[in-house]
């Protein structure tokens, strides 16, 4: 199970890499290529890929992830024109510091992309994640030093959607 | 209208990683350095391979674009995590007009 889920994800990695469906022909040639390749990855490094390959089954996971992806485009330009405001303006208006936020994810893949989701949302950056769902964000604008207020600032509209992907 | 949306793209996509420069030259310590220079160089260049992905449309070329594109947004945002992580383990101070360090407080804990 662990051993399909990386060669299918590695084959389909391939064939973004190499596109061997052309207007003109198939390339069998990459194709067949990349088969025996992804499948020897998958058979020695299938073990260490995954701990839950039955995740990856769940239709509705992509189905939110699918939703997730406008939701953050949009924090993604928002934290953009954020921190472009900060940088331009004369005063340099920066309230820096590191605030401590809790978060309902358990799963070591859910707190990984809430991580990497906080860090490119407004003013915020993840400095330490704890093994037990704390995150130590660095705030550049910090509106709030309580954990339950920061964390429902900064946390918890991903948090939503990301339990659905990921937990 | 498909290569004005690919050169805007491009053009905006600079701009930002522009910003972002500026921000790591302005901006007082490391930390904040690094919220600029992650923020806006990630969104700047997955909008510059964005922009180009509009000028070739979903060719070969295409396929590898999405495939930069989705690598950019899972590595830049880690690397920015490892720095900052690794930083502030090696004991670097924030800047003194910082309100608050709560990791500090909790490692002398």
């Amino acid at each position: 199970m662990k051993k399909t889920v990386l060669f299918v994800l590695s084959f389909v990695v391939w064939l973004f890499l190499t596109a061997p469906f052309h207007p003109q022909g198939v390339d069998w040639q990459s194709f067949g290529v990349g088969l025996v390749v992804s499948f020897l990855v998958g058979l020695i490094f299938g073990e260490m890929f995954t701990e839950t390959p039955h995740k990856f089954l769940w239709v509705s996971r992509y189905l939110w992830a699918l939703y997730y992806l406008p939701v953050f485009a949009y924090a993604c330009l928002l934290a953009n024109l954020d921190v472009a405001y900060r940088v331009l303006h004369p005063a340099l208006p920066i309230r820096p510091g590191i605030v401590k936020v809790k978060s309902r994810l358990r799963s070591k893949s859910g707190l990984t992309a809430l991580a990497n989701s906080i860090t490119l949302t407004p003013g915020t950056m993840s400095v330490e994640v704890t093994e037990d769902g704390y995150l130590y964000i660095h705030w550049i604008n910090v509106l709030s030093q309580d954990v339950e207020e920061a964390s429902r600032l900064i946390v918890e509209r991903f948090e939503r959607i990301l339990e659905r992907i990921f937990e | 209208m498909r290569e004005s949306l690919g050169y805007g793209l491009m053009l905006f996509g600079a701009l930002f990683d522009l910003f972002g420069c500026v921000g790591l030259v302005r901006l007082p310590d490391i930390y904040n350095r690094l919220q600029a220079a992650t923020k806006c160089v990630t969104l700047g260049t997955c909008m510059i391979l964005l922009g180009t992905l509009a000028l070739c449309g979903f060719t070969a070329v295409g396929a590898k674009i999405i495939l930069c594109i989705i690598f950019v947004l899972i590595t830049s945002p880690t690397a920015a995590h490892a720095l900052a992580k690794a930083s502030h383990l090696s004991g670097i101070r924030l800047w003194e007009g910082s309100v608050c360090d709560q990791l500090e407080e909790d490692k002398k804990l």
